[in-house]
């Protein structure tokens, strides 16, 4: 399959206050594709994929320089609706999130809040949304339960489906299983597995392992500087710089 | 080993020492005031108005006008002082100016009420001319409510994890449709448990409405906001104080402080109540 670029940030450079915190960061994320960034804590990793739905904007204080583009278009850029570029790029988050409400209510937020959709087209999607999430079958029998009854891994899968249900085309999980069981975490990985046949994914991982797993692409960052971006393969084979090579084989991180 | 295990004792023993003793003092109070007011109340004294220069009679006028100055408290301290708190907890930048106004409220909620009272005079009995009335009684004490209403929302929005913010912006969501559909189902019971406190307090008092609209006897209820009133703390302090038969009427002066702690504490109950429900539906 060829490779079409479905993000791109040239020279993106990112501050809390004067402190800098990414700095000029280009990294280029393929369609269909999962793009995984590793890199130390506090590394810029997480400020980087939260540039990606403006994410940072509810921060006070916070400034972004260059370009990310998406689709070839500016995202912040004034002529970007922030509200239409979150409902385009979802995001999953560290700890699950689910809000206090049914399962059901969980999935359809995003589709109640977005446009009248029709209540037929609601359940239909928040189906579809489930099973694309691997959890319906966990589900379906209890869709009306609270959504902290669920267990931490179903509740992060529950996450994922409430983010596929407004059908973005860009999908971030700011490392998505830091907070449960590896059996929970191994669900997680074949789901964004098999969820780059539709969408564009970006994932931030303290687990080397898992980037490389999951990605085709990593890029590896450190004290906010892009240090090596390529292919995952060559990455943790054969890479270039001797930073990530000591990262990758533990010696540092 | 030995020494350890005394001290803690002695401190276990001083902490409860101090516990009984506002217990006690709470409890003789309202033993004292249920002792000498119980006989009073009777369904004429709470049905009836005062009678024969308010030596016999109810406090029929001094209940409801404590009710209807306290329904135009919450009308104004409710709305406003919710609002104030939603801004100020979720849209206001956390500059030095915001800290500084959020300091000032907090300082409101300490200042004497009679200020508060001379305040109402100047401002809603003088200068907007609304007399002493129902209406200026019951803003002086909205006043006096609201720094306690905001500092109470404000403390409940602050409980919501801002996880839930994210969450909701992150699908799509507007700011405000984050903070109306995820943020306050989930503020408002800690917000109106904050507030009914606030309310009991502000139906207790009375240096704020002494000038501002209370009256010192009416044998009728009030017909619009621009009526004065009667009001139960002002109607306890004029039979405990200033009746030209102290001893004849202390009776009733017990039974008007009886249904005057009756009513707060049902306030407060009602706050207590709310909160319980709210504790065990949430689960974050």
């Amino acid at each position: 399959m060829e490779i079409q670029p479905k993000i791109e940030t040239k020279n993106l450079n990112f501050y809390y206050g004067s402190k800098q915190a990414l700095r000029n960061i280009n990294v280029i994320c393929a369609d269909r594709h999962v793009t995984a960034i590793i890199g130390p804590s506090g590394c810029g990793k997480s400020t980087f994929i939260r540039t990606l739905n403006r994410m940072n904007d509810v921060i006070a204080g916070t400034r972004t320089e260059g370009e990310i583009l998406i689709d070839g278009i500016n995202i912040n850029s004034s002529a970007v609706d922030v509200v239409g570029l979150r409902k385009n790029v979802g995001m999953v988050f560290q700890k699950p999130n689910p809000f206090p409400k049914s399962i059901f209510d969980n999935v359809a937020y995003g589709l109640r809040i977005n446009d009248g959709k029709r209540r037929s087209e609601i359940e239909d999607t928040v189906e579809k949304s489930l099973i694309e999430a691997a959890l319906w079958d966990e589900v379906r029998d209890r869709l009306k339960e609270n959504a902290f009854a669920l267990s931490g891994g179903q509740q992060q899968r529950l996450c994922i489906a409430r983010a596929l249900a407004v059908e973005p085309e860009v999908i971030l999980f700011d490392e998505p299983c830091s907070a449960i069981d590896p059996i929970a975490t191994a669900k997680i990985e074949d789901l964004i597995m098999k969820m780059k046949k539709d969408y564009t994914v970006v994932i931030v991982t303290h687990n080397m392992q898992q980037a490389a797993r999951v990605s085709d692409f990593t890029a590896f960052m450190m004290l906010g500087d892009l240090i090596e971006f390529d292919k995952t393969d060559k990455i943790f084979t054969n890479p270039a710089n001797k930073l990530t090579e000591d990262y990758i084989t533990g010696r540092f991180g | 080993m030995k020494r350890k295990k005394i001290i803690q004792f002695i401190g276990f023993l001083f902490l409860r020492v101090c516990l009984y003793t506002v217990l006690a003092i709470l409890l003789i109070l309202l033993y004292d005031i249920g002792k000498n007011g119980g006989g009073a109340i009777s369904w004429e004294f709470i049905s009836q108005p005062p009678r024969r220069g308010m030596t016999e009679g109810g406090i029929f006028p001094a209940i409801m006008g404590t009710f209807i100055v306290t329904i135009v408290t919450a009308v104004l301290a409710i709305p406003l002082g919710m609002f104030a708190a939603i801004y100020l907890n979720e849209y206001a930048k956390q500059s030095r100016l915001t800290r500084l106004i959020r300091l000032s409220i907090r300082n409101l909620s300490g200042v004497p009420s009679i200020v508060y009272g001379l305040f109402g005079v100047i401002l809603f009995v003088n200068i907007l001319k609304f007399g002493t009335s129902i209406l200026s009684a019951g803003l002086t004490l909205g006043l006096l409510t609201l720094p306690w209403t905001i500092t109470a929302s404000e403390e409940a929005l602050k409980t919501i994890p801002n996880s839930y913010r994210e969450g909701s912006l992150a699908l799509g969501a507007t700011k405000w449709q984050a903070i109306r559909t995820n943020v306050l189902p989930y503020a408002i019971p800690g917000m109106l448990t904050g507030t009914v406190l606030g309310l009991a307090r502000a139906a207790g008092e009375t240096a704020p409405i002494l000038f501002t609209g209370a009256a010192f006897y009416l044998p009728y209820l009030p017909k619009s906001l621009s009526d004065q009133f009667m009001a139960l703390p002002y109607h306890l302090y004029i039979m405990a104080t200033q009746h030209h038969a102290i001893e004849q009427v202390r009776p009733l002066a017990y039974g008007t402080a009886l249904v005057l702690i009756v009513l707060v504490l049902g306030l407060n109950m009602t706050a207590i109540l709310i909160r319980y429900r709210m504790r065990r539906k949430r689960r974050w």
